[in-house]
């Protein structure tokens, strides 16, 4: 273990603990672009940068450890000028479109430009003016928007390991790109929408299919429905719709989804959904109420039993739904039924 | 799985066999890759040159229907040079002889003219999986779904044992739960010989614990399989039947077949969230919620058991599929009912040991893997530590058999089939969402350049693709995935539906459809 001094405070923290993270388990927030803490910290946007006492500059908080005896202030004075400038020198470049932004209310530039009262650059210069690439069907990447943390290309290439993205040309003239410039969606990019979910910013946002804010929205944690990894994740619910996806980070899927998890949730609320029970007279479904359907279905199970017994009847349960509702139809089918006449889609 | 999918960000060698899991499992495709890049090795066993092959040390394009043959000679190598575990042969398994005399004649030689790979890859494979300190083994329905599916789980197992990669954090054999809640439905009972945690129903104590609980008399004869269950409604036997959350006429093998049984059936009830292809059969119709509008637990494929929570209402007048099972038991004079989906998980677990100690409660934050026998039991990350279920691990002798159906020269061409990542087993969800659909709009046969070029074939050409079974006529698409002798079709589609094609020959013991290998004849049109 290691003592240090945050803020002040005294802080007890593991070898090895980096001071974001040790001011962090006190409750001190430092903000954050670039950070991802399922990543090695890389230290590139410089927006959590803090005094260390006998350090020569300020110093990256997401990738300095703590030493023993360390004194630390995490909001002095030259931080907070620091920090400033550092948001104005991302602003000089970014459209200040924040009220038609898909990521207003969820975008970290506009938080902090708000924390440290940031209202326009000051800065002049040459302005980044990129075509917005809109061939992904799921996504959108506006280069105009980046603020070059990187976050989406190590996501892309370290996690999700893909590696349909990476840096394009030097200098100024950076950018998020495929190969030769072409658009995304002439790259092996796989439509998993990690990179839109780790983007801090509007860059790389979803084509939603429902106007929403952050703030409107409810979120659910639950488990993708598709194949059987598990993945965990929050729907967001407005109005009773769901209207988005974000990957939950822990166990088993850490913060990844792929692009059934991540878009694949708009059938939900599709107009083809079946509402109400229908049964079949002359050949065409006719709707018809619950109790007409339940008093047809048992009539017509009482009858077969009666005439040719239990083992006359097919019960096929389902991988799609719950463990308690296969519980359900086996226990209808041996319990109520009375055959063992039961089984599911494992083999298909 | 015998281990947790975060072991195999752990693990030194990963052999993946019959699983295309970057387009199937994706997320577990993304881990698979995150270990590469911390050092794992990867071995890739497949018929098509899957996306993981570029990632693969050794890449072996077996010939469908080859597993066995192909793990045998794996482990005449591991022999013949010596590799093997000893001391885990010796203290945690037995029947060892009966393994060794019969890999003795799969030289790689041998093998690598049945699999159509070269020994000295078949070689190198043996090398790096048994000099590995922790190797995983991840396979899918590319072992599973063959006639001689439970031989190739077998010859899996044996390979581990021999080499001790089993029963260890991040070593281990690895089956992909195709679907959301496969591993939960089997958990669960919904299986013709087993109640809930594998219980077999053919057992009299089992009968009588269920008879107790459910206070009910209950049949011991062990049910019929899926497929059995088809039969058995096409020759008239089964009269009633019903029908939740699947798609026979196009997830099961041999379309025609599935459709003169749903059309002769006595009565049929489709309970499902959309119109299906089946549902259009079906004499009565039940709309069911959505996995988003009720709440229920799934159980992952590494036997974690999650929740899953209710986030918007059901669409119209939709019932969540248990509040339907229980109203209609009620009906049929069974007096029980639940309240919520957490009643029934208690019932779960006082009859089932597995999930003994699972409750609503405890599943809040983070799910649990079973075995989790009581509530003090924190789960199960990975099996068969210290001793196996059935005590030793018994080695079995396999031989290599074809397919039902080879090639002949009426049908030339091996037809496997599959998924691709923008869709998901019969499309009934993913084939209602746009962006997936731009993606892949179309059903489609890959087909080998030079294939396609013998039968005057060029790229986007519609092709007849005949089995014996039926025909469909498809777009080609030209590729090197697959060799000359096969061509593979996804399943997804209803429209040229690869599953007009395929074989209903099933695995004797396991009743697996072959739905990997059939033989059929490519004409341009």
């Amino acid at each position: 273990m290691v003592n240090l001094t945050i803020n002040g405070q005294k802080v007890q923290a593991a070898n090895g603990t980096t001071i974001l993270k040790a001011a962090e388990s006190i409750g001190i927030k430092i903000p954050t672009f670039c950070y991802d803490e399922r990543l090695v910290a890389h230290g590139a946007c410089r927006i959590c940068v803090v005094e260390v006492a006998g350090a020569r500059s300020l110093m990256a908080s997401c990738t300095v450890p703590v030493t023993e005896g360390m004194i630390v202030q995490t909001h002095s004075p030259s931080v907070i000028e620091t920090r400033k400038d550092i948001l104005r020198l991302i602003l000089a470049n970014h459209p200040l479109d924040c009220l038609t932004c898909e990521k207003a209310g969820n975008c970290k530039l506009q938080d902090y430009c708000y924390e440290y009262d940031i209202k326009e650059s000051g800065i002049v210069g040459t302005k980044k003016n990129y075509p917005i690439d809109d061939s992904n069907p799921f996504f959108s990447l506006d280069r105009n928007k980046c603020i070059m943390c990187g976050k989406c290309i190590r996501v892309d290439n370290e996690l999700q390991c893909t590696g349909a993205i990476n840096y394009n040309s030097r200098g100024f003239n950076t950018h998020v790109g495929i190969p030769y410039d072409r658009e995304l969606e002439q790259s092996t990019c796989v439509s998993c929408g990690n990179c839109v979910s780790a983007c801090p910013v509007g860059a790389l946002s979803s084509k939603n299919h429902a106007k929403f804010r952050s703030w409107e929205v409810k979120t659910v944690r639950t488990t993708c429905s598709y194949c059987g990894v598990g993945c965990q994740m929050d729907l967001q619910v407005k109005d009773n719709k769901v209207v988005g996806v974000e990957p939950v980070n822990m166990a088993p899927n850490d913060g990844l989804l792929c692009v059934k998890g991540k878009y694949g949730y708009r059938f939900i609320d599709h107009p083809d959904r079946l509402k109400t029970p229908l049964i079949k007279k002359d050949g065409s479904f006719v709707a018809a109420t619950w109790d007409e359907a339940y008093d047809l279905i048992a009539d017509k199970m009482r009858n077969v039993k009666e005439n040719y017994g239990s083992d006359a009847f097919g019960g096929f349960s389902s991988a799609r739904c719950t463990n308690e509702e296969n519980y359900l139809m086996q226990k209808l089918f041996r319990a109520v039924v009375g055959t063992n006449n039961i089984d599911h889609c494992a083999r298909l | 799985m015998t281990n947790g999918i975060n072991e195999i960000l752990n693990t030194d060698v990963i052999f993946i066999l019959g699983s295309n899991t970057t387009e199937n499992h994706p997320v577990i495709g993304a881990k698979i890759r995150q270990a590469r890049l911390n050092g794992a090795k990867i071995i890739v066993a497949e018929p098509r040159k899957i996306d993981l092959a570029k990632d693969a040390e050794v890449f072996l394009k077996i010939k469908p229907g080859t597993n066995t043959a192909l793990l045998n000679a794996l482990m005449n190598v591991v022999l013949e040079e010596g590799l093997q575990d000893k001391e885990f042969i010796a203290e945690r398994t037995e029947n060892f002889e009966e393994l060794e005399a019969a890999v003795k004649k799969y030289t790689p030689e041998y093998a690598a003219g049945i699999c159509e790979v070269s020994a000295e890859d078949i070689r190198k494979a043996a090398r790096l999986y048994a000099s590995a300190e922790k190797a995983s083994i991840i396979y899918c329905m590319g072992i599973t779904q063959h006639s001689t599916g439970v031989n190739n789980v077998m010859s899996i197992s044996n390979l581990a044992m021999l080499c001790g990669n089993l029963g260890k954090e991040s070593s281990g054999v690895n089956p992909l739960r195709g679907q959301n809640n496969v591993q939960g439905s089997c958990d669960m009972g919904a299986l013709p010989n087993v109640f809930p945690g594998y219980q077999p129903v053919a057992k009299p104590e089992v009968i009588e614990k269920f008879e107790a609980a459910w206070n009910v008399k209950l049949s011991s004869k062990p049910g019929l399989t899926v497929p059995e269950m088809m039969k058995a409604a096409g020759e008239g036997s089964i009269k009633f039947m019903y029908i939740m959350g699947e798609n026979p006429m196009v997830s099961d093998p041999d379309t025609n077949h599935v459709k003169h049984v749903l059309e002769h059936v006595d009565f049929l009830v489709v309970q499902d969230i959309f119109m299906t292809e089946t549902a259009e059969y079906a004499d009565v119709i039940l709309p069911a919620a959505a996995f988003a509008e009720k709440d229920g637990t799934f159980s992952n494929t590494e036997r974690r058991v999650q929740r899953v929570r209710k986030a918007v209402e059901p669409a119209g007048s939709a019932k969540a599929d248990w509040v339907i099972l229980m109203e209609l038991m009620n009906k049929l004079g069974y007096d029980k009912s639940y309240n919520s989906p957490d009643e029934i998980m208690d019932e779960i677990a006082s009859v089932t040991p597995s999930y003994g100690g699972i409750s609503y409660d405890r599943l809040e934050c983070v799910g649990i893997q079973w075995p989790c026998p009581n509530k003090e039991h924190a789960g199960t990350p990975y099996l068969h530590k210290g001793s196996f279920s059935r005590g030793k691990g018994l080695f079995k002798g396999i031989e290599h058999k074809d397919s039902a159906e080879t090639t002949d020269k009426e049908y030339p061409f091996i037809l496997t089939t599959g998924r691709v990542l923008y869709h998901y087993h019969t499309r009934t969800m993913t084939g209602r969402v746009d962006g997936l659909n731009a993606k892949v709009s179309e059903n489609y046969a890959e087909i080998n350049p030079a294939a396609a070029a013998k039968l005057g074939v060029g790229e986007g050409d519609v092709i007849k693709i005949t089995s014996r079974r039926g025909t469909v006529d498809i777009k080609a698409r030209l590729t090197e995935k697959v060799n000359e002798n096969v061509v593979f079709i996804p399943f997804h589609f209803a429209e040229a539906s690869a599953n007009v094609l395929t074989n209903s020959e099933l695995d004797p013991v396991s009743k697996t459809p072959e739905l990997k290998v059939c033989a059929v004849a490519i004409q341009a049109k």
